[in-house]
């Protein structure tokens, strides 16, 4: 276990993305900076007008951001290379062999790609932070009930949040990690992870398919709001944390069954 | 020892005698049908404890598919396998510990260093001490003479330092038992001696070897005991000796009285050829039993007046020509 994170953390790929999401928070903060000296209104996402009053929405505002696209496609890339990149750089055969049993292997492969769900949702968050509050005036939050809680309260918040995030992308990692052992591509496998959180998210648009919206992994990744009130309402992180889990069930089972008995030719 | 044509490949190849419990590997019609296909066609392995064990074969014989499904990467489709005392793929997890493997070549983490490449390798077995990890890593590159390039990025590595990475991996604790395919693949000649040497101190620590090879002069030279595939098919295994004592030797007559040398080498049973030198009669010593000094004692007694008399036996390259087939056409 310790092996995986020291391999996946000593990549210079993960780094990039990591840094690649780092930047997001900080183009934010500086275009909101440099164009807020006029009216201080403008057209945008939520909260994006907030920032100039607070600084700590930054964080707020870019994990709103990256959670469609950016997120998504680190974690394809992480989470599609888990067997796949393995089987491809041909290590996959000695590390069975070493023995590491494939269960095992699987089970690892899919925590490193847990941490690196949290590492990337954190690095927004914190970066965020510590932008918004270099960039733009700090203090005391009001949050959507109305009450306001001080700075420390807000990071405990956003804590919240980075989890609530994480948790909502381990159902793609899930799945990444399912379509990684059906490849020895590993682009192959990264590419189809990302372009399924895009389809999900484009069938969760479409007010046609409200049957199917409960359903799709998708569903809960921007209904973070909940955690922003007082009191906290975890109904949103509840049906959430159930939701992943029930993709984690499926898709782990069908890695499991691909992988338990694939022949390793690679 | 049995040897077969391959065009009778179809019968099951008799597996030597030899008590189960010193089998290193052992199988049993083993097999593996990709598609239609069958890669391996239902071979009968028997891997003695304490040789060095010569896998040899042309490519695409199956010899990397049969390894494959010794180690447990691949599912057998059909047949047994014996590793050391346990069967295969069930006790994988306490057999493979024991067992040291470079399978098709060496694979490494290019962004790693060598160091660091052999220390996630050896970290993915659960039952290799961590405590005593960097003193093994540090020990096999030094055998592979690696040691002053273990820091260096695997992927500024040439082939032949890859191979050689290869090999220390196999060799990250003791082993049982050793499995290296085609372990010498872009070495240059000293890196081919040391790896012979490296064997064979290995094997005189006790350790069995099983190398995959194409290459018969390397083979000859490192090991005691040798399978000959073909086309998925086992076509012979035994010793070097009982290999090449299978060749069929030639007899070469020279003599003024050719046409009695005929008529004695024919009483013996044998089939003599035609030259366009009449002083000369060539046969194959194709009775079995018949020995060459019979031959020449019976030309004397029948008064041929012999001037050269010469054997040849088959060479070990003709052996294993005439049990693969002839060519550059990869089977399969």
């Amino acid at each position: 276990m310790l092996s995986e994170i020291t391999v996946l953390f000593r990549r210079l790929r993960t780094w990039a993305m990591i840094g690649a999401l780092a930047l997001i928070p900080v183009l934010i903060a500086v275009v909101v900076r440099v164009s807020s000296d006029g009216s201080g209104s403008g057209r945008g996402p939520a909260f994006l007008n907030s920032i100039t009053q607070n600084g700590l929405f930054v964080s707020l505002t870019a994990l709103t951001v990256a959670i469609p696209l950016f997120l998504p496609l680190t974690i394809g890339v992480v989470a599609g290379d888990t067997i796949a990149g393995e089987a491809n750089l041909g290590t996959l055969r000695y590390l069975l062999v070493a023995p590491a049993g494939r269960i095992r292997l699987l089970l690892v492969k899919y925590a490193g790609a847990a941490l690196f769900c949290f590492v990337a949702t954190l690095t927004v968050v914190v970066t965020g932070g510590i932008i918004g509050a270099l960039l733009f005036p700090v203090g005391p939050v009001t949050l959507l009930s109305g009450d306001t809680v001080g700075i420390a309260g807000y990071f405990v918040r956003l804590l919240l949040l980075a989890l609530y995030v994480t948790v909502s992308l381990l159902g793609l990692s899930a799945i990444g990690l399912f379509i990684s052992t059906l490849t020895t591509i590993p682009v192959g496998a990264m590419a189809a992870t990302a372009a399924l959180a895009a389809v999900a998210q484009i069938l969760g648009a479409l007010p046609q398919l409200e049957w199917l919206h409960p359903w799709l992994f998708t569903n809960y990744w921007l209904g973070f709001a909940d955690l922003l009130r007082e009191p906290i309402v975890w109904t949103s992180f509840a049906d959430n944390a159930l939701l992943q889990a029930g993709y984690i069930a499926v898709f782990g089972t069908l890695a499991y069954g691909r992988f338990s008995t694939k022949d390793i030719l690679s | 020892m049995t040897i077969r044509p391959p065009e009778e490949s179809a019968l099951p190849v008799r597996t030597p005698r030899v008590n189960m419990a010193s089998l290193a590997i052992q199988t049993h019609g083993l097999t593996k049908v990709f598609g239609k296909q069958a890669v391996v066609g239902g071979i009968d392995l028997a891997v003695p404890s304490g040789t060095v064990f010569g896998f040899l074969g042309p490519n695409g014989s199956g010899k990397t598919t049969t390894i494959r499904m010794l180690l447990g990467l691949a599912a057998a489709s059909s047949g047994e396998i014996n590793l050391l005392d346990g069967v295969m793929p069930r006790d994988a997890r306490a057999v493979l510990p024991r067992v040291g493997a470079l399978v098709e070549g060496p694979a490494i983490y290019p962004f790693l260093s060598g160091r660091a490449n052999l220390q996630r390798f050896d970290a993915a077995d659960r039952h290799t001490s961590p405590s005593t990890r960097n003193a093994r890593v540090d020990a096999a590159l030094e055998r592979v003479g690696l040691g002053h390039a273990a820091t260096k990025r695997a992927h500024a590595y040439s082939l032949g330092m890859k191979q050689r990475l290869g090999i220390a991996n196999a060799l990250l604790a003791p082993r049982e038992l050793l499995i290296l395919d085609e372990p010498t693949n872009g070495l240059d000649p000293q890196g081919t001696r040391e790896v012979r040497n490296l064997i064979k101190s290995l094997s005189d620590d006790g350790t069995t070897i099983f190398v995959s090879s194409h290459l018969l002069a390397e083979v000859e030279q490192m090991c005691s005991m040798v399978a000959v595939m073909s086309a998925g098919r086992l076509v012979a295994q035994g010793t070097l000796d009982e290999l090449r004592s299978e060749g069929i030797a030639r007899v070469r007559v020279t003599t003024p009285d050719h046409v009695e040398a005929r008529r004695v080498l024919a009483g013996l049973g044998l089939d003599t050829e035609t030259h366009g030198r009449d002083d000369v009669v060539t046969a194959e010593l194709s009775v079995p039993g018949l020995l060459p000094e019979t031959v020449n004692a019976a030309l004397v007694r029948a008064d041929v007046r012999v001037r050269g008399f010469e054997t040849s036996g088959a060479s070990l390259e003709d052996r294993f020509v005439a049990l693969t087939g002839e060519g550059f056409d990869v089977a399969g």
